[in-house]
């Protein structure tokens, strides 16, 4: 029922890749998806910025009761990072257990799969962040 | 036999993921014995990484070391005899999550275990004839085992990425001559559609491994006159503990000289990252001026060797991104039933 | 402008209705309505549903219904907000009747989330979040709560086992509810034992998958004079956020609680005293906790003193989700917010059986779409 839908899926790989987003010019605002019309101050220019992959972890906890096209994954950390520039992020947690993390703790922003659907179906890829090597 | 003008390794990376299996815990579980494993333990992927994933770890730790603008790179070749999509290039993705792309070429390139030396041959050649002002070539495998084989003891996952360019001022060392020595020796394979290759056991040996290594080795020495003795470290393909001291006692390489290069017995074989994260390893310690020479080995068959001479800017270069041992040393052992979830062989 | 009156409700047991339709559960929901009201014909119908479109595959609601009714030909159309898509419905309706277009409208909430499996159910309920953020990388709507859960103890230094009183609160509530999905009592340490959905977030501090319908008949002042039915006054007001609590300045306040709420108690005319019964939107026990506090009713990382103190307990000060909420009576998604606008009204009228609670004139429910990017607030008046 629930599919990865591939042009949308395409559309934003910007973001999802390389975590490029976009700024308000007027009052700063961070938005990771295009945007015609700024959220906070309704201004309608933007930059396009490349957000620090790096940050601190805020929040974190497990998703035990995965969605549709999750299963296989589950349990997975699913949390909150403050990167360096202060955007808040949510984002996967990965390549630890949750024992392991701290809040507060460094993390750095990696790239991996992040669903799919059946082995010979679209693989996707996304940002995930990982404690700091 | 080919000398090169002045191509330079700008950048480099190593990445080997989290998980490590033990060799003794695959060996109780198919009931073999303990005493003659080839490997001590191997690295294993996390459940959200395949061979894109990998080499996009080891390219970012390479352009941390390049400090070169992703967007001048020009051509992103990929070396992987995993790729996740049978049809789909590699290549691609790994170029748009590093932000090379779209003035690029890419492709993946296959040579079973020297598919990533073999990038690195492309590579160099595009940058030597001046096509491209740098490029990425990366080895990159989640390599697989059939269960119980003797190749699940070793096939591991890894990645290992080179920034190549022209400018010896932003070197941290320069290629300066390589070879290549192919035949067809069907030691190793896998047909279409199968998940699993097949070997040919001891045939892998002496015909395939040592015949090809030994040769092409021996060719780039006499060919483009450099000794042993010119030669500070020996990087071989490393498909088990043991191959690279035999070759290095056929060559007559002083073992002292291959030690450095080998993560074989940490991480296991990871394929067409092998003997290329063998040489991340060295690049981690070498000093300017010191050679390495650097012989892979692919099934089917064929070797490529490199004679590379490290340059004053490692010193500079080398501490911009973790070493290869911090990836090696951060590990987490997982048990037969974990690694069978992670390698995907429970049927879902 | 015309004052709003519910003239009638109806609602069907909240219940994994292995046998009955999405269909039949509007028109059973909408028969006892137009029947408690004393009414067999409407002007309009808005049906409000968050996972029909989803899970059952099937849009159009508005005329569906109606040709269930055998009402075809009138104005009928369904509304979406999330998890408060009753309440958008009763927004819709209430408007038509202010604006003298409609003289009455019926209004239904429903969601059949039982023909779903955990799985598809937890990403239905993800269509509320920003999809390309939060849905594609697998952060469920429990997993925001738990996020936001997490920081809620950090900054107040208060324990699960203070927010964990809500749910108890919600089944102590639930037992004499004949429409509840749950009909019985909870400990706290049945709370604090059963399993994480996601840390700290318990399962016993979330809802279950449920089916259900409610519908209320809206009138106006003319009509509900020449009905016999008992009615209340209604007034509703709304408000929106961002999708992401996380792009908000503050995680743990919910500004459309606050600005929902002032707006109707402004236009009713009252003060928050005057509320002597509350429906809070327990969609887990978080957010029942930080709906109190950004609407008022508690002061912030407060909320459960007024759990521990018992003011929020049928006998309290300002009893709470007196049917059970979210938690007990059962949150059928789309549905949830009508039902806690007819429980309101079966106790200013009432009708509410051994949960009376006695002395109330005014009612206040909060109904969220997610972690409260839409907010309704509707107050019931006594008449």
């Amino acid at each position: 029922m629930f599919r990865i839908k591939i042009p949308r899926y395409w559309r934003h790989k910007d973001f999802r890749y390389r975590l490029n987003a976009w700024r308000c010019n007027h009052c700063g605002e961070v938005h990771f998806f295009k945007p015609l019309v700024c959220r906070k101050c309704r201004s309608r220019e933007f930059n396009q910025v490349s957000l620090p992959d790096t940050g601190k972890l805020l929040a974190y906890t497990v998703v035990r009761s995965p969605p549709e096209g999750f299963e296989a994954q589950s349990p997975y950390i699913v949390g909150i990072v403050e990167l360096d520039d202060g955007t808040r992020i949510l984002s996967q947690i990965t390549d630890c257990h949750p024992e392991e993390l701290k809040k507060g703790m460094r993390v750095e922003a990696t790239l991996r799969k992040i669903r799919e659907d059946d082995e010979d179906k679209i693989i996707a890829y996304c940002y995930k962040f990982r404690p700091t090597v | 036999m080919v000398r090169m003008s002045s191509v330079v390794i700008v950048g480099y990376g190593g990445y080997v993921p989290r998980y490590r299996i033990k060799g003794e815990e695959i060996a109780r579980i198919w009931g073999r014995d303990r005493s003659e494993l080839p490997t001590e333990e191997k690295s294993v992927t996390g459940l959200d990484e395949d061979t894109v994933t990998l080499a996009v770890e080891a390219a970012r730790i390479a352009l941390k070391r390049a400090r070169i603008p992703p967007s001048k790179i020009g051509a992103v070749h990929v070396g992987t005899e995993s790729k996740p999509y049978a049809v789909k290039p590699s290549g691609t993705i790994v170029a748009e999550a590093i932000g090379a792309v779209p003035r690029i070429t890419a492709a993946d390139f296959e040579f079973a275990c020297k598919a990533g030396t073999e990038a690195l041959q492309f590579i160099t050649s595009l940058v030597d004839a001046g096509r491209i002002e740098y490029g990425l070539a990366i080895g990159a495998d989640t390599a697989q085992g059939r269960p119980g084989d003797a190749l699940e003891f070793t096939a591991a996952s890894g990645a290992a990425a080179f920034i190549i360019g022209k400018n010896k001022n932003e070197g941290v060392a320069e290629i300066e001559a390589w070879t290549s020595y192919v035949t067809d020796t069907p030691d190793f394979w896998r047909r279409e559609y199968e998940r699993y290759p097949h070997h040919t056991a001891r045939f892998t040996g002496d015909p395939a491994y040592f015949h090809h290594i030994v040769n092409s080795v021996k060719n780039l020495l006499e060919n483009d006159g450099y000794t042993l003795n010119d030669v500070d470290y020996v990087v071989f393909h490393q498909p088990n503990t043991r191959f690279p001291l035999v070759a290095a006692r056929l060559l007559g390489v002083d073992l002292e000289k291959v030690k450095p290069g080998l993560v074989v017995g940490q991480i296991g074989n990871t394929y067409a990252a092998c003997s290329l994260l063998g040489l991340v390893r060295v690049l981690d310690q070498a000093k300017p001026g010191q050679r390495i020479l650097l012989s892979s080995f692919g099934s089917g068959a064929g070797s490529d060797s490199y004679i590379i001479r490290v340059l004053e800017n490692i010193k500079l270069k080398r501490d911009l991104a973790p070493p290869l041992d911090k990836f090696i040393d951060r590990k987490t052992y997982i048990d037969y039933a974990i690694y069978a979830r992670h390698r995907k062989k429970i049927l879902m | 402008m015309s004052r709003v009156y519910i003239a009638g409700v109806g609602l069907t047991k909240v219940d994994e209705h292995w046998w009955i339709s999405l269909e039949n559960l509007m028109t059973e929901a909408s028969i006892k309505a137009l029947d408690d009201a004393g009414l067999s014909r409407i002007d309009s119908i808005y049906v409000g549903s968050m996972l029909s479109l989803i899970l059952q595959e099937q849009g159009h609601l508005g005329a569906l219904l109606a040709e269930e009714l055998g009402l075809s030909g009138i104005p009928a159309m369904a509304v979406e907000a999330a998890t408060a898509s009753g309440s958008a419905a009763v927004y819709a309706g209430a408007r038509e009747i202010e604006s003298g277009r409609a003289d009455a409208v019926l209004v239904v909430g429903v969601d059949k989330m039982s023909d779903g499996m955990a799985e598809e159910v937890a990403a239905a309920m993800t269509s509320s979040e920003r999809q390309e953020y939060t849905g594609f990388i697998g952060a469920t709507f429990y997993s925001i709560n738990a996020l936001i859960y997490n920081l809620y103890m950090d900054k107040y230094g208060v324990s699960q086992e203070k927010i964990a009183l809500f749910p108890v609160l919600c089944h102590e509530h639930s037992v004499n509810v004949p429409h509840a999905q749950y009909p019985f009592k909870i400990k706290l340490e049945t709370v604090l034992n059963s399993p994480y959905v996601s840390e700290p977030l318990r399962r016993f501090e979330t809802t279950a998958i449920a089916d259900g319908a409610a519908a209320l008949v809206l009138v106006n002042e003319e009509t509900a004079r020449k009905l016999d039915s008992p009615k209340t006054e209604l007034l509703i007001e709304a408000s929106t956020d961002y999708l992401t609590p996380f792009q908000r300045e503050d995680p743990l306040w919910f500004p459309a609680v606050q600005l929902a709420t002032s707006r109707a108690l402004s236009r009713a005319k009252l003060e928050r005293r005057d509320i002597k019964i509350l429906e809070v939107f327990d969609a887990t026990s978080i957010m029942a906790i930080l709906s109190l506090e950004s609407s008022g009713f508690a002061e912030r990382g407060k909320a459960w003193q007024l759990l521990e103190k018992g003011e929020l307990s049928l006998s309290g000060s300002i009893p709470c989700n007196t049917f059970g909420g979210l938690k007990a009576r059962g949150h059928p998604a789309g549905a949830t917010s009508v039902y806690q606008i007819a429980e309101l009204h079966l106790q200013l009228t009432n009708r509410a059986g051994k949960n009376q609670v006695d002395s109330a004139r005014a009612g206040l429910a909060q109904s969220l779409g997610a972690v409260a990017s839409t907010a309704f607030v509707t107050i019931l008046k006594e008449v």
